[in-house]
């Protein structure tokens, strides 16, 4: 069992060697053709103006690239910058415990990280930034992704796996100063509530009005509880049993809304949105409270489940629907900021609008915490952090080509807000026509019908759009008369999904505010007292559910103003990892790479300090919170009332809102600037220390276990694990052993 | 189809089969089971019934909150 056996360095580089190998013929053919490819697609992209373009030129352009930067650039991150060692024991070995520090077959674990990375955010930011053109968000999430999202979510998990999987905050306290850890922490915990009702708010305006939505979502919560209970009495332990009963049941609720469409039932299920916003409040309070078996995990499981089967259905039937893309390359909007989706130029409202696919500060939460206890290799890091964020900008270039290639007058009769569409076919179809893009009421309601709906006009948040594009897609690439089916089968993955992570969220925050006021008030930090949980998390609910309210209720389009407001908190977030990043090549010695994390960082913060400054001061009312506030409240004075508010109390609370927006945004960008500012003057301390500073990583232990590092194992790396199994015979890796007691799994 | 192909390409589909079944037993954590058995017969313990031991692995995520991102 002491055998300690070295993995022969089968990937070339470093660790501890220089054997860099010539590349092969055949390797050197491959990866030309793949750049050809890549480059032809990119240039058709640029090119085309006013022809027919395939969307698949999207595709490839998107695919091959990412080969590109993970087989190069990911590579030389690992062994050149971070120097991932093998021989090196991970905290999954080292502290191994079969339940949260797990070594864990990394294909597994690639699965896990990215169910737990993925969610809406790809699907809906790409559809909001359409309304730039397609070329703008294909450039950003594939450059993104490679510059910035993947290397953050890789460097953070190395980071993290580094020190026993230390959380992103813990991190920053230790390594930057307590004044950076305060402020990392209150962003972090600002940050996840707001994200919680935008996320909300994206599914209550995908499923107000909507009878056929509410109703199989609603069922989703029996099937959930149903699942529960068969796991944890029927038959304790049977996932994919219960799995495979949910998604069948999953599938009868959709079909099963479609008949209740005619009934009377679908009156009493056509729900405001303030009667939804209720709704979702109350659920993620109970939620959070009931114990996670009987809602939570199947729940997740479901989602899971939905999640990846859509997506790959998506990319398969892309592959068969070809279909041509109907937006400009880069829209009038994109040069003037006047679009109606969100205001605001490309610079920099496209790089806020998407987040999530291609620089995302949310997965730096899961790569620090949970992932990096589970790591077998440390070498891994590339295939789970970098491999697994490129899979999510996969996802994201895909809703992206969803929402270029249905019909445009379309795409901004349902994405403009309600106060200038006017709610109705006729003047949805004169306004849209009036911003260039012809279109007909009899051309929309048509749309509607197709996917019975009521209605589709303003039916902004993205959901939907993505959803009559990928009802547009499966019924081209499949056939049968099946697109209502499809949509609201689209609608329902995207609700599901989102729902598990407001409850999930729902949930994290009040362990956060539990941990944190437990520093002060003992009893509060303990998560077992009832009264402490339920104050937690009505807490929690409270803040997201208002700032929901505050969203649906807004005069001005609640996704119009809070979506800038998300993107810009997240992007921010990422602000903080990156910094996080960079201090720590530095701390380490490794000033001349500290590059890769600086310059992904610079610009980030170049364009999050912009958006923040423009959303706080700008003196365009479309744009700056302040001035929007000013303009409503200069005309309540003088007793006028302001399109699209129809009332004085409309235009107050336009002025609430704006103010509140216009306040949290100063606040999140001045709390990064503070972490910024920290994480300066310890940048500065090392350099001039002229060598590496104590930092709080673990001290090197040999591994014992030997894994490949890529997703397929390679020749060298199969001789290296029989000849590891030949020496310690069988059983002696520790993947699926597990720590046991006589009792069971130990605590 | 001869026989000559058909041999290859079914143990093909069953290996392919039994990769997803592993991966899919894997990734759903049904696979801890199996190891806590395998284990116990290894080091002569007496393992609890599957209820018990999936009533505490649901214990343990009570307390470990996963995340989901956006």
């Amino acid at each position: 069992m002491s055998t300690t056996v070295s993995r022969p360095d089968t990937d070339g580089g470093p660790p501890g060697g220089t054997g860099r190998r010539r590349p092969t013929l055949k390797s050197t053919l491959v990866w030309t053709a793949v750049a050809v490819v890549g480059a032809v697609a990119w240039t058709v992209l640029a090119l085309s103006r006013g022809e027919s373009v395939s969307a698949l030129w999207m595709l490839f352009a998107a695919l091959c690239s990412y080969a590109i930067a993970y087989r190069f650039y990911a590579r030389f991150i690992a062994y050149r910058a971070l120097r991932v060692d093998d021989r090196r024991a991970t905290p999954a070995e080292r502290l191994h415990n079969g339940i949260d520090f797990d070594v864990t077959d990394r294909r597994v674990l690639f699965g896990h990280h990215f169910a737990a990375i993925a969610g809406a955010g790809p699907l809906v930011g790409p559809v909001l930034a359409a309304q730039m053109g397609y070329l703008p968000g294909t450039i950003w999430i594939v450059v993104g992704v490679i510059f910035a999202g993947a290397v953050q979510d890789m460097v953070v998990l190395f980071f993290s796996m580094r020190r026993n999987g230390k959380s992103l905050g813990q991190m920053v306290r230790e390594e930057i100063g307590i004044v950076g850890g305060v402020a990392a922490l209150i962003a972090v915990f600002a940050i996840m509530i707001l994200i919680l009702a935008v996320l909300a708010l994206i599914v209550v305006n995908a499923l107000a009005e909507s009878p056929w939505g509410v109703f199989s979502i609603a069922l989703t919560i029996p099937i959930a509880l149903f699942m529960g209970v068969y796991l944890r009495v029927l038959r304790p332990g049977r996932v994919l049993e219960a799995t495979a009963i949910g998604v069948v049941l999953l599938l009868l609720a959709i079909v099963g809304g479609g008949w209740i469409d005619n009934t009377g039932l679908a009156d009493a299920l056509t729900l405001s949105k303030e009667w939804l916003v209720l709704a979702l409040v109350v659920y993620g309070f109970v939620a959070s409270v009931l114990p996670v078996w009987l809602l939570l995990t199947p729940r997740d499981y479901l989602s899971t489940f939905m999640k990846i089967g859509v997506i790959a259905l998506l990319a398969v039937s892309l592959l068969i629907a070809r279909p041509v893309l109907q937006a400009d390359a880069i829209t009038d909007f994109a040069r003037e900021g006047t679009g109606p989706v969100f205001a605001g130029s490309l610079f920099p409202f496209v790089f806020i609008t998407i987040a999530c696919g291609a620089l995302s500060g949310f997965h730096a939460l899961i790569s620090s915490g949970t992932t990096p206890k589970m790591v077998a290799k440390e070498s891994q890091v590339r295939l789970i952090g970098y491999g697994g964020m490129l899979m999510e900008s996969f996802v994201a270039i895909s809703a992206l080509i969803a929402a270029v290639v249905i019909d445009q007058g379309l795409y901004y009769a349902m994405n403009a807000p309600a106060g200038v569409t006017g709610g109705t076919p006729e003047t949805a179809a004169a306004y849209v026509s009036g911003l260039g893009f012809p279109t007909s009421a009899a051309d929309l309601a048509a749309a509607s019908a197709a996917v019975q709906e009521p209605s589709l006009i303003s039916r902004t948040g993205g959901a939907p759009t993505l959803a009559v594009g990928i009802s547009e897609i499966f019924s081209n690439a499949f056939g049968g008369n099946l697109q209502a089916f499809w949509y609201h089968f689209a609608i329902m993955f995207e609700a599901l999904f989102i729902l598990t992570a407001v409850d999930a969220g729902t949930r994290v925050g009040r362990f956060m505010l539990q941990d944190t006021i437990g520093n002060v008030w003992k009893k509060f930090g303990d998560l077992s007292w009832r009264p402490g949980n339920i104050i937690a998390s009505a807490i929690v609910v409270g803040l997201w559910g208002g700032m929901l309210y505050i969203g649906v209720t807004d005069p001005l389009g609640g996704v119009n103003q809070l979506f800038p407001l998300f993107g810009i908190a997240n992007q921010l977030l990422a602000a903080i990892a990156l910094t996080l990043c960079t201090v720590l090549l530095v701390k380490h010695g490794k000033l001349k790479y500290a590059w890769i994390t600086a310059v992904p960082l610079a610009w980030d913060l170049v364009v999050t300090m912009t958006a923040s400054w423009q959303k706080v001061f700008s003196d365009n009312p479309a744009i700056g919170y302040f001035a929007q506030r000013n303009r409503y409240a200069t005309a309540l004075d003088n007793g006028e009332v302001l399109a699209p508010a129809q009332d004085v109390g409309q235009m107050q609370q336009v002025v609430t809102n704006s103010t509140i927006n216009g306040v949290l945004q100063a606040f999140f960008a001045l709390l990064v600037v503070v972490v910024f500012v920290n994480a300066l003057v310890v940048i500065a301390r090392a350099v001039r220390a002229r060598g590496p500073l104590p930092t709080t990583e673990e001290p090197a232990v040999p591994s014992r276990i030997v894994e490949p590092s890529g997703l397929f194992a390679t020749a060298e790396e199969k001789q290296a694990i029989a000849e590891h199994e030949r020496l310690v015979g069988a059983g002696a890796g520790a993947r699926g052993q597990g720590t046991f007691t006589e009792e069971g799994p130990a605590r | 189809m001869t026989a000559d192909v058909a041999g290859p390409v079914r143990s093909a589909a069953v290996r392919a089969w039994r990769g997803v079944r592993w991966y899919l037993r894997e990734w759903s954590g049904e696979a801890r089971w199996d190891d806590y058995l395998a284990h116990c017969a290894a080091h002569g313990h007496q393992p609890v019934s599957r209820r018990e031991f999936e009533r505490r692995r649901a214990d343990e995520r009570e307390r470990n909150p996963v995340s989901r991102c956006c």
